[in-house]
């Protein structure tokens, strides 16, 4: 059993990665396996530093590839475990996000976006979308919380691990550089302070009772010989994740009830955009503001009643239109015309959007 | 009329008995390895403390071979699978049981990195020298002049570089006060249990382990039983088998 560190309310001055440290550990997480890449790093030099409080484990491995699979390694022995990753490092880690996906091992990752495609760069985007999403081999089985600034990341990474455990499909914290490294205030709680009862670990191998005598040994298959046998299981997964998503599936709306000009955004994006539907509404445009939290999967009914009740609709993100793509495949049907804002591997500014608002209201989309 | 006598193959109590006495191509040398390892697993009687992990490849197949708690990757991804477990139970016997392919080439890395930090497992490498599952291509420890499907007319070292010696490339970066490395043959079936023994017992230690197992491969070789035989000769003449570290009192 780990040592909370957070006992009662506390407001700390912290950058976005010591908060996500120490809300594994307010989320009783016992161990982290990691590999340095930037801008990730400081989630594992805080959570190294606060070990001999903590008396939690680490284990610095020796690439994405280990850190991944030795995370599920740590999970099946009955570990609250996790791993944090950013860009090239996220792409080679797919491999083990897969196969928790497919034995549906309760893994949690903390993404924090670089530039891509590539190495890139080390600073900030939000180009890892649709790899933290969709990414390997299969049909993206996953959760994805988007958050938006610090109180966020402490809240989801809490919330992140008993999403995994309740559920069994890889759960996500995405954020981005910016979030990382930049520092503002936070409140640390206690999540028993707050009603948050973590659910409980049990190990998948070498659990209860003594093979032979109390029960069979446990067999984890990660290979199907037949089409159909492989089928079969994925479609009681789709079942399992279709119900999910309804307790899931979370969304923000600011000042979008009466919005002409609706903003859709996800993350540090969307904090940008709360305050372009500020300064726009002072102009006397109706502007609004639809944030997914969780990207994946999306809240589909809000998100179209949102845009149903739209004379224009603008995306706008730190990439090329990946959140769009998810978003646009849920409003098949719809008829609102749409503008984007996209700038790759850079930051949005609430003057950005402003600005760009403001030509949509001379001059309407209509596509 | 002849009466039948049937007897019941003698199966180690740590092998899975619904699945049967073997799974694998006919003479193929996982079985017999397997049957070696269970045995050592009895013999200490450490079943209930073993978490058994197995790669893609032929190895897969004793996905539920054992009657122990197994867990199943892929791309010798089963070594940080069990280190990452070992590393958070510190009671288990952790395996990581692979192939040439998944141990010495797409996850050398691991098989590297596990040997320098002495993760507390054991992992083993039967080399039948080539990609058995895949319809048998050349493999790291492929033999010079042997034909595989990537090496049609013989494997030649001028371009492909001299076959991998597993055993002794770990027992040159390991820590040899904590770790047993040996090279076993399924050809001394007796002494390859024997080696198991020892490999399982420093890991109970709190000691790294890697065994690499001779083995053999008719399908994918196209040799008779004698030539079969004849060819893992040949290897162990190539591959030296002995044990390369052990550390002192190891019994």
């Amino acid at each position: 059993m780990v040592n909370k560190l957070i006992k009662e309310d506390t407001k700390m001055f912290l950058t976005g990665n010591e908060v996500l440290a120490y809300a594994a550990n307010a989320a009783e997480a016992d161990f982290m396996y990691g590999y340095p890449i930037t801008p990730q790093n400081e989630i594992m030099h805080t959570w190294c530093k606060l070990l001999p409080k903590t008396e939690a484990g680490f284990l610095q491995t020796e690439d994405e590839i280990s850190a991944g699979f030795s995370t599920l390694g740590g999970i099946l022995a009955g570990k609250r475990a996790f791993t944090a990753t950013a860009g090239p490092g996220n792409v080679i880690m797919q491999d083990a996000q897969s196969m928790a996906e497919m034995m549906r091992i309760p893994f949690v990752c903390a993404v924090m976006q670089r530039g891509g495609p590539s190495t890139a760069t080390v600073i900030y985007a939000q180009q890892e979308t649709r790899l933290t999403c969709y990414g390997g081999n299969g049909e993206g089985f996953r959760i994805v919380y988007s958050t938006a600034g610090h109180q966020d990341l402490y809240d989801y990474m809490i919330k992140a691990f008993n999403t995994a455990w309740k559920y069994r499909f890889p759960t996500y914290v995405l954020a981005d550089g910016y979030q990382g490294k930049m520092r503002e205030p936070v409140m640390l709680y206690d999540p028993a302070s707050r009603g948050i009862k973590m659910v409980p670990v049990t190990p998948s191998l070498l659990g209860e009772g003594q093979i032979g005598i109390d029960r069979k040994s446990v067999h984890m298959r990660n290979t199907y010989n037949m089409e159909e046998e492989l089928m079969e299981v994925l479609d009681s997964y789709q079942v399992d994740y279709d119900k999910m998503a309804e307790e899931v599936a979370e969304y923000e709306e600011y000042k979008a009830e009466d919005a002409e000009i609706l903003i859709i955004a996800h993350g540090i994006v969307a904090r940008s955009a709360r305050t372009a539907v500020d300064e726009l509404r002072e102009k006397g445009i109706k502007a609004g503001l639809f944030r997914p939290i969780t990207i994946r999967p999306l809240a589909v009914k809000p998100l179209r009643n949102a845009v149903s009740r739209a004379k224009q609709i603008l995306f706008t993100e730190s990439a090329n239109g990946q959140l769009a793509q998810m978003v646009l495949e849920k409003l098949y049907g719809l008829t609102t015309p749409y503008s984007t804002l996209y700038k790759m591997g850079v930051g949005v500014t609430g003057d950005d959007l402003v600005e760009k608002v403001e030509s949509m209201v001379k001059s309407p989309s209509v596509v | 009329m002849a009466e039948v006598l049937t007897l019941p193959p003698k199966l180690p109590k740590s092998q899975n008995e619904e699945v049967g006495a073997s799974k694998f191509c006919p003479g193929c040398g996982h079985g017999i390895t397997l049957k070696a390892l269970g045995n050592a697993i009895d013999e200490l009687g450490i079943q209930q403390k073993t978490v058994f992990g197995c790669d893609i490849g032929c190895s897969l197949l004793s996905w539920n071979y054992m009657d122990l708690d197994t867990v199943q990757t892929h791309h010798g991804r089963t070594t940080p699978v069990i280190y990452g477990f070992t590393r958070a139970n510190k009671e288990a016997i952790g395996i990581a049981y692979m192939g040439d392919g998944g141990g010495l080439a797409i996850g050398s890395q691991h098989l590297v990195n596990a040997t320098v930090r002495g993760e507390r497992m054991l992992i083993v490498v039967v080399n039948n020298t080539n990609y058995g599952m895949t319809g048998g291509q050349m493999s790291p420890t492929t033999m010079p002049g042997q034909k595989t499907e990537t090496t049609p007319y013989g494997r030649d070292c001028e371009v492909t570089g001299k076959p991998a010696k597993a055993a002794e490339m770990v027992a040159a970066i390991a820590d040899p006060a904590k770790s047993f490395v040996a090279r076993s043959s399924v050809s001394n079936v007796r002494k390859l249990q024997s080696t198991f023994k020892k490999a399982l017992k420093n890991v109970e230690n709190g000691g790294f382990s890697f065994v690499e197992v001779l083995s053999i491969c008719p399908l994918n070789w196209r040799t008779n039983n004698v030539d079969t035989f004849g060819r893992l000769a040949q290897m162990e003449e190539f591959f030296e088998v002995k044990e390369f570290l052990a550390p002192e009192g190891l019994v």
